[in-house]
């Protein structure tokens, strides 16, 4: 599965020798483009030198050298290590940078995201609006110089906690009592607020553009969501229909946006460990898997031996665990209310028992540290996992599969139900089991092994028609490639210290930056950090699966009914606090 | 044929339908009880759980891991007149916190202005603790941990101050045996290694 | 003693040997009619469907076949706040949330009780000093019970049910506010708005004046 390509160097500095310069800042590595032929190279990198994934594009915000910077990371979804460029703009107002939209399609929400937090204009994106925070709001937050209404300092910890720590509600320190700012002069009473007309512009309108010999249909807007049970959380999708039909949707979303960014930039890299528990509530133990990979890289120290398989086995129970409730999701999402989901959450208690007992908590692990794992796993625990792995899970995903693999409803509902063929996912970034169900085995912990995944024998879940069914299935196939991995896990798991490092609870960090990313039950989890050599980072950015694969979620609805858009947005198996974070 | 993939899983329900009474008859054939009882909710928990695997919480509970976590309580030794406060005031778990929950006021002698290791106040806005376990897992005198207790709803918002926190050593005991015991034999180990440092001393002089 | 007579003072008034004083025995007839009206409430108190965030999860997990919230009468989870008796603010509420949160507690029917699941509808949270976030739903909506934790464990949520059971024993439907005459909905909440930050209508004069303070001091 490794291609020949990972070996291979990319030197863009000699291909386009007057645009691009090496990044030669200590820590850092890559690419920089000028951003007038920004565009130009993006093309080349696709098509020249094969990196047809957009991993992620973020911005950074250099307030002392007035400079704003946006990131761009890209891999070969046939494997290797991916690429990093980008693009250095004067901090003037408005900040400009060419869009990368046409280039990959998977810009879309990443450059409205950056847009938003950041204040960068990317011209020529087709739908430059908001997207976490609503249209209207003042400012632009992620900038080092917004300072929201609770502002305290500049970096955890605060200096009123210790050692004069009279308790102290912060509102108190606001002038409005609250978790607010206005602006100069800002008048309540005579404030008219902006409608989300931009919104429902944004949509394909097709009643205006009525083709010859059409019926006089009107076609109509639905707004699903904020508060709709199938949506998986607080997600709105404003959906245009014609008749039952889909015509055109977006996806509007931010109702659990929660600035785990700006937050992040204030805590050390230790206090962001519980904070990314709350990413993907599902899945706390592969959300710590990933930051501790980030930082551990930044920090370039090794991890204990018997740590690095502790956090293999939680990883891949975690997927399990996840996948049962996505099968019994789904089957609620396709109207059967509850027997499947109770079904599944029997296993999944079981699994969160065990994170209950190594970690403390049922979801909210916080079990991972840089270097290795906070505790060992108890003797008992230990046999617990034996257990479940080599007794019970593997009857229990045979039952699931007996109780619905056949159904003729559920194979009617979700055989032939077309959802991303693999160039499509492909240019919308997608990533996870919907961009393996289209036929792509892209999978990181073959593609690019983290931790001690070389060492296992397994496959990549593969399925090939792209159809909900198959999107379906191949979580049941990831299951039990879990279940191998584990298996031999268990067998050789190594006797030794949890973690190469002492316990301390402020870590020394150099300068520079990282990217470390995994596999998550979701898609490519990654984490970007920019150290600057202080206590807590400088840049924080999430690359969030649930929210790049929402990306599709338009290009894969537009035509089908709007009874089959609920299971389709069941395939995402989106979880709010990744899309907003 | 239609229909038989809808009978399969039918059958899996069923099959389900009937664990539950025959575990139920099976457990009274062995004369045991299946109900509130710890055997019982250790099984309902396990491997083998098949039929109801309800807890009947408030009338049995779940069975807690000793590393479980709610939110921190502060211990200390000696007895409920005489209470002898772990914590140092330090400060060590109020930098950690990550959401900065904790505020701690530490001592200073009336006379002569120093500070005294021990909290004059100390505060914990338990609504806005995530219970993340960092304050216990970094305090070096093992004076703040995690407590076991969750049924703590209340009709206002929750800030503990020192009174509400304190919570005696046999209590800790008593719901980390295990981490009890292993930080009790480090102390004495410690101490022990420090009268031999002593007694060392004064021998040489 | 006396604090522990003053808190079950309601409950005590519903003993049948309880002694009556003068001045309320010809409410005796509603006493009894309020254990059986609390009776009947508290043993079906219907939840609205929805879910924030974390908490959610634990909220989903507490009905699920572990814990079975069945058995407090808990599980009719009502997608429509029309026929909802409580909501259950289960995580992070996020300003831009906020206002449709508000639409479905005054779409409620009384008697509606509103629990804080968690630190984060509590009081913000971990979360709290974010700039898209609420610091607690109590700033809008009355809220019952607060259940600390993060999230808390599904057992700590059943704990916090039965602190609302106990909380409608103590009710009385002569006092309630959901009978008093002349009034409209007492508990109407107006909704904020999304301005250039979360505008509570209800404090528009206090806005202005500390804009025009914060004016003058710079």
């Amino acid at each position: 599965m490794t291609a020949p390509a990972s070996t291979q160097t990319v030197d863009l500095v000699a291909r386009f020798p007057d645009s691009v310069t090496a990044d030669t800042r200590p820590g850092f590595s890559g690419f920089i483009v000028k951003k007038e032929n920004l565009v130009e190279v993006a093309t080349a990198i696709r098509d020249e030198f094969g990196f047809d994934l957009l991993s992620s594009v973020t911005g950074v915000d250099y307030l002392a050298e007035n400079m704003m910077e946006v990131v761009y990371h890209v891999h070969r979804t046939t494997g290797g290590p991916g690429l990093v460029f980008k693009t250095q703009v004067e901090r003037v107002d408005p900040v400009e940078v060419p869009s990368l939209y046409s280039v990959w399609v998977g810009a879309d929400f990443q450059e409205r995201e950056a847009w938003d937090l950041l204040g960068i204009k990317f011209t020529g994106h087709p739908d430059l609006r908001r997207i976490l925070m609503w249209e209207g709001f003042e400012g632009h937050p992620l900038r080092k110089d917004y300072k929201e209404g609770f502002f305290e300092e500049e970096t955890k910890p605060f200096k009123s906690r210790w050692p004069d720590g009279h308790h102290n509600y912060v509102e108190f320190k606001n002038p409005y009592r609250d978790n607010l700012i206005f602006p100069e002069g800002f008048d309540p009473d005579n404030y008219t607020p902006k409608n989300e007309d931009d919104l429902y512009f944004s949509l394909e309108r097709s009643s205006m553009k009525k083709a010859e010999g059409d019926l006089n249909t009107d076609h109509i807007v639905v707004n699903m969501g904020p508060h709709h049970p199938s949506t998986h959380g607080v997600l709105r999708v404003a959906v245009e229909l014609n008749g039952e039909t889909i015509t055109s949707l977006k996806p509007v979303m931010g109702y659990l946006h929660r600035n785990h960014e700006k937050i992040g930039e204030r805590n050390t890299y230790l206090q962001i460990m519980p904070y990314t528990d709350r990413l993907d509530y599902f899945n706390s133990m592969a959300n710590n898997f990933g930051y501790a990979i980030a930082v551990e890289k930044l920090m370039n120290i090794p991890v204990a031996e018997r740590a690095e398989y502790i956090r293999v086995i939680m990883a891949e129970l975690s997927r399990i665990q996840n996948h049962f409730i996505f099968i019994g999701m789904l089957i609620n999402d396709l109207g059967s209310m509850y027997t499947p989901s109770l079904y599944a959450f029997e296993e999944r208690e079981l699994i969160l028992d065990i994170f209950e007992a190594v970690s403390g908590a049922r979801m909210m692990c916080n079990y991972f540290r840089f270097g290795g794992v906070v505790r060992d796993i108890p003797a008992d625990v230990l046999q617990k996992i034996k257990d479940l792995v080599f007794d019970r899970l593997p009857a229990k995903i045979d039952e699931m599969e007996r109780f619905l693999n056949e159904n003729e409803v559920l194979v009617g509902r979700l055989k032939g139900v077309h959802v991303l063929n693999a160039e499509e996912a492909i240019r919308h970034s997608v990533t996870g089991p919907v961009l393996r169900a289209a036929g792509v085995p892209y999978d990181l912990r073959r593609a690019d092994p983290y931790s001690v995944y070389d060492r296992f024998d397994f496959d990549v879940a593969v399925r090939h028609n792209g159809d909900m069914y198959d999107n379906y299935l191949i979580r049941f196939d990831e299951m039990r490639q879990s279940l191998r991995i584990l298996e031999q896990a268990l067998k050789q798991i190594p006797e030794g210290p949890i973690n190469s490092q002492k316990p301390q609870y402020q870590v020394r960090v150099p300068a520079g930056e990282s990217y470390g990313r995994i596999e998550s039950p979701k898609g490519e989890l990654a984490y970007y950090l920019v150290s600057n050599g202080k206590p807590n980072p400088y840049r924080y950015h999430v690359r969030a699966p649930s929210f790049i694969n929402l990306t599709a979620v338009e290009t894969m609805c537009k035509g089908v009914k709007i009874a089959d858009f609920v299971a389709l947005l069941a395939m995402f198996d989106i979880v709010m606090g990744e899309v907003d974070r | 044929m239609y229909g038989k993939g809808i009978l399969k899983g039918l059958s899996v329900t069923w099959k389900r339908f009937w664990d539950t009474y025959l575990d139920d008859i099976s457990w009274w054939v062995r004369g045991k009880k299946r109900y509130y009882t710890t055997e019982g909710v250790a099984h309902r928990s396990s491997k083998d759980a098949r039929g109801i695997f309800t807890v009947q919480y408030p009338e049995e509970q779940l069975i807690q891991p000793e590393e479980f976590r709610f939110v921190p309580f502060l211990v200390f030794d000696g007895n409920e007149e005489n209470k002898e406060v772990r914590c140092t005031s330090c400060g060590i778990c109020a930098k950690v916190c990550p959401p900065q929950c904790i505020w701690i006021v530490r001592t200073n002698d009336p006379n002569t202005g120093k500070p005294v290791p021990q909290p004059a106040e100390f505060y914990v806005d338990m609504d806005i603790c995530m219970n993340c376990g960092f304050c216990a897992e970094y305090c070096p005198f093992d004076a703040i941990k995690m407590d076991h207790e969750f049924a703590i709803a209340s009709y206002d918002r929750n800030v503990y101050n020192l009174e509400k926190l304190l919570k005696p050593a046999s209590y800790y005991a008593e719901i980390r045996p295990l981490n009890y015991n292993k930080e009790e034999e480090a102390r004495k180990a410690k101490e022990a290694a420090k009268a031999a440092k002593a007694a060392a001393a004064t021998q040489a002089a | 003693m006396e604090e522990h007579k003053e808190e079950n003072k309601y409950e005590g008034l519903n003993l049948p040997n309880y002694n009556i004083p003068e001045d309320i025995q010809n409410v005796v007839s509603i006493t009894t009619i309020d254990r059986l009206y609390n009776w009947g409430r508290r043993w079906s108190v219907w939840p609205l469907m929805f879910g924030l965030a974390c908490c959610a999860i634990e909220m989903i997990a507490a009905q699920t076949a572990r814990y079975d919230m069945a058995r407090f009468g808990m599980e009719v989870m009502r997608p429509t706040p029309r026929q909802a008796d409580m909501m259950l603010v289960s995580g992070t509420v996020t300003k831009k949330m906020l206002p449709s949160i508000i639409r479905l507690y005054n779409q409620m029917p009384e008697p509606k009780y509103v629990v804080a699941m968690g630190a984060c509808a509590s009081s913000g949270g971990p979360f709290k000093e974010g700039y898209n976030v609420v610091a607690g739903i109590d700033k809008f909506l009355p809220v019952d019970v607060y259940i600390p934790g993060c999230p808390p464990t599904p057992q700590a949520l059943i704990a916090g049910m039965m602190k609302l059971q106990e909380k409608i024993d103590k009710q009385s439907i002569k006092k309630v506010r959901w009978y008093e005459k002349g009034k409209n909905d007492s508990n109407y909440v107006p909704m904020p708005i999304l301005g250039p930050d979360l505008i509570d209508v209800r404090r528009n004069a206090e806005y202005k004046e500390a804009a025009a303070k914060k004016e003058g001091a710079a």
